[in-house]
């Protein structure tokens, strides 16, 4: 036995992120044996939501709060990677500069690398690291998501989607996919005018799409209260308002993080949802492994040859992805890549 | 997997209490734009701080900007907590306000190089992508 993976001993954790993040074959195998000995340890929390809507700051107030309670906390915070260049500027730290320096936090920054989905590809697995080192709440915040950013229901236990006042109206908030991974949505910037509103028109909108799946309406905080989630069936999304900057409705956050977290651990729907979340990380490691072999076996220049010609329009994409698998499926099923 | 393609990892920060952030940020911007990825730490950090910081992002290269006049006193000890930790093997560049009879003192002191106001980007760029090796990292052992 070496140096056993832990939060106390965190540059070789650190350098385990960084192969694992690049793919290096030996980090690979060594996160699939982690994976099998570490079972739902750590509480992990997604942190979704607008641009600047204040995520690095509420998990900075957050992980202050966790660790007067002696808890550890790792962050995982995820910025996009220029499409052009490859290159990023990773500013999330900024934020978090009141935590750093205590070595029950652990904080990495990482680049989308152009991953679709508002976190990096290598996230989960760096997830599964940050795990088996044995932090109690792991933080992923993702980059300051759009409406389509969801692969973060893939990998958190708890999401916590964080919008703020003044960012736009109410049909805005019904029509964005991000609240419809809420299991917490948080209004952030409680400070400013017009978050009440906001909070009621996030709360009206949960409530629409709550009715057509059968669900209660949702509890709304007046105040910087947790909205008591309640039922046994289902779980009741809380619209909670906090001012990260200011320290203000954080207690109020952990406390539904702790309840969501509890309740995912008594209910059916918390296994269903364990299922779902693996079978919907195969299908997209299934994806990444076709397409990966699938581009080792394409011959060379042909996918280039297709591509001038539906330029021209003298023939059709979906033609040219066909034509390009038929030839290689006899490869592909007779490699193992 | 092609592993020396990866993009450097750098971390720009500005020790102590000096408030003119404008040339870390030009900095963190040309680097990203040469391919980069630039974590910042902002304003107002302490050697320790940064040295973490280091340690937890398993950076390539730091930079530090600092135009405080505290150089002498501050650099040095960046120097030192990243050697504490073992991490005496990063390059640390540094930019800003650093008179020419300093930068002697500097380099004795571990910094690698010392980038003064009106350096152009290119030049800075290059040296960084040139002496700045990508660590030979032994993967952690799986047992
Ligand atoms: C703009 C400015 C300010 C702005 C800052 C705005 C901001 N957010 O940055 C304001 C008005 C706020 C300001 C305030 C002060 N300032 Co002032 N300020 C300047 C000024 C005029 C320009 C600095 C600048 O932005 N340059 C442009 C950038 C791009 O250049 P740069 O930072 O040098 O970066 C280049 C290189 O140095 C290098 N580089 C820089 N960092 C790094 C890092 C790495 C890793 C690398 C590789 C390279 C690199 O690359 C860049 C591109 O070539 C300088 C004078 C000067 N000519 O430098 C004074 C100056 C820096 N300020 C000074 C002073 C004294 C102050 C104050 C204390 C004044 C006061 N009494 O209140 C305050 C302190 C503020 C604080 N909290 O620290 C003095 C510092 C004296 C010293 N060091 O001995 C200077 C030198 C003026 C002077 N001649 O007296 N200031
Ligand atoms: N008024 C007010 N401002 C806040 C609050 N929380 C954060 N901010 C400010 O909002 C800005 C963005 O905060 P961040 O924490 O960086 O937001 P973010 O969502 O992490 O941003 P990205 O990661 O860039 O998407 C900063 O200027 C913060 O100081 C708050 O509670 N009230
Ligand atoms: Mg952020």
């Amino acid at each position: 036995m070496s140096e056993q993976l832990s939060w106390r001993a965190p540059r070789a954790l650190a350098r385990l992120l960084t192969a694992i993040e690049n793919g290096a074959p030996e980090a690979l195998a060594q996160v699939q044996t982690l994976y099998r000995q570490t079972a739902h340890r750590a509480h992990i929390v997604g942190i979704t939501g607008v641009p600047g809507g204040g995520k690095s700051t509420l998990v900075a107030a957050l992980t202050r709060a966790l660790r007067e309670q002696s808890r550890t906390v790792a962050v995982l915070s995820v910025d996009p990677s220029s499409p052009f260049t490859r290159g990023a500027i990773l500013g999330d730290r900024i934020r978090m500069r009141g935590i750093s320096g205590d070595p029950g936090v652990f904080i990495r920054s990482l680049a989308s690398r152009s991953a679709p989905g508002g976190i990096a590809a290598a996230t989960a697995d760096m997830v599964t690291a940050l795990d088996a080192a044995g932090f109690d709440v792991i933080f992923v915040e993702t980059v300051g998501a759009g409406q389509d950013d969801v692969a973060i229901a893939r990998l958190a236990e708890t999401v916590v989607v964080v919008e703020a006042p003044g960012l736009g109206d109410d049909i805005q908030a019904i029509k964005a996919g991000l609240i419809e991974i809420a299991d917490i949505l948080v209004v952030n910037k409680a400070d400013l005018p017009d978050a009440q509103r906001t909070a009621q028109n996030l709360a009206a909108a949960l409530a629409l799409g709550f009715e057509t799946q059968g669900h209660h309406g949702p509890s709304l905080a007046s105040s910087p209260q947790a909205g008591a989630p309640s039922g046994r069936a289902g779980w009741r999304v809380p619209v909670l308002l906090t001012s990260a900057a200011h320290d203000q409705g954080v207690a109020a956050l952990i406390d539904a993080l702790q309840q969501h977290r509890a309740w995912l651990e008594t209910s059916e729907e918390g296994k269903h949802r364990r299922l779902r979340q693996a079978e919907a990380e195969i299908r997209a490691r299934l994806y990444a492994q076709l397409m990966r072999a699938a581009l080792a076996h394409i011959e060379h220049g042909a996918l280039e040859r297709w591509a001038a010609q539906c330029a021209q329009h003298r023939a059709h994409p979906e033609e040219a992805a066909r034509a390009l698998l038929q030839a290689i499926l006899p490869k592909l099923c007779s490699s193992s890549t | 997997m092609v592993l020396c393609m990866r993009p450097l990892r750098i971390l720009i920060a500005k020790p102590g209490l000096d408030g003119h952030d404008r040339g870390a940020k030009i900095i963190a911007r040309a680097l990203r734009d040469a391919g980069m990825e630039v974590i910042y730490t902002g304003l107002r950090q302490t050697p320790e701080m940064i040295a973490e910081a280091a340690l937890q992002e398993d950076v390539d290269a730091v930079g530090l900007s600092i135009l405080s006049g505290a150089h002498n006193t501050l650099l040095p000890r960046v120097v030192e907590a990243l050697r504490a930790r073992g991490l005496g093997d990063i390059p640390v560049f540094a930019g800003g306000i650093i008179p020419e009879e300093d930068v002697p003192f500097l380099k004795a002191h571990g910094i690698t190089e010392v980038f003064g106001p009106g350096t152009p980007l290119e030049t800075i760029v290059h040296f960084i992508e040139t002496h700045t090796p990508r660590r030979a990292r032994p993967e952690p052992s799986a047992t």
